[in-house]
């Protein structure tokens, strides 16, 4: 629940999103659920000429198990925050 | 259908991950295997499994394109990449790509596919070169 959890603070970030296909998205995420499924908004493919058909996206759903890499905002990451959750989670909560 | 099925109130719908927001729009479905299929989404679930009623599935090659017309379609979600909302009031494609038939597109899917072949064996000859 960790990702989730840290994913749900990032609502509302513009963050990148690629896929394991190399599509690559940006967009502002709107909300991420259990399975880390991502809803982005404002969307525009990195690579627009390789994707026309992507063109008239603004809003999408991304299923979680096709996103290898999420990329964020420099300021997102707290990795101090996440190293104590990771450590209260591995103790059981 | 279970009476302890309860429904996300229409303003949760929109803030959440779930596809509601979705139902009842064009929507462009990015499969696995690299397909585009279009249609209007009529139902869905966790798993992202959907139904699209007519469907048709966006063939380009290049500059041409075709929409092959498909029916009433229930994908599996594990083949799904992507579900993206098509706005209307967007042009969905570049102005410079021209819509062709279906025999059209298939032959030039065909010169395609046999100029990446091409391309494959000439690249196999050079790795041998290098070989040497």
């Amino acid at each position: 629940m960790l990702f989730f959890s840290y994913f749900k603070d990032l609502v509302g970030r513009e963050v990148t999103v690629e896929l394991k296909n190399d599509l690559a998205i940006r967009g502002t995420l709107h909300s991420v659920d259990q399975y880390l499924n991502i809803k982005l908004e404002n969307t525009r493919v990195v690579d627009q000429d390789k994707y026309p058909h992507m063109l008239s996206v603004r809003n999408c759903f991304i299923r979680g198990s096709v996103v290898r890499y999420v990329q964020l905002p420099p300021e997102g990451v707290d990795v101090e925050l996440l190293h104590d959750a990771t450590r209260r989670e591995a103790r059981g909560g | 259908m279970s009476s302890s099925m309860s429904w996300a109130e229409p303003a949760d719908v929109y803030l959440s991950t779930s596809l509601a927001s979705y139902l009842d729009k064009k929507l462009l479905v990015l499969l696995r295997d690299g397909r585009k299929l279009l249609g209007i989404l009529r139902s869905f679930d966790q798993f992202a499994n959907v139904v699209l009623e007519g469907a048709c599935e966006r063939l380009i090659v290049g500059d041409l394109y075709c929409d092959i017309p498909l029916g009433l379609y229930v994908i599996r979600g594990e083949n799904v990449v992507l579900i993206g909302e098509l706005d209307p009031l967007k042009r969905e494609l570049p102005p410079n790509m021209v819509r062709v038939s279906e025999p059209e597109i298939r032959s030039a899917q065909k010169v395609e596919r046999e100029a990446s072949e091409l391309m494959g064996t000439m690249k196999k000859r050079m790795d041998f070169l290098d070989m040497d």
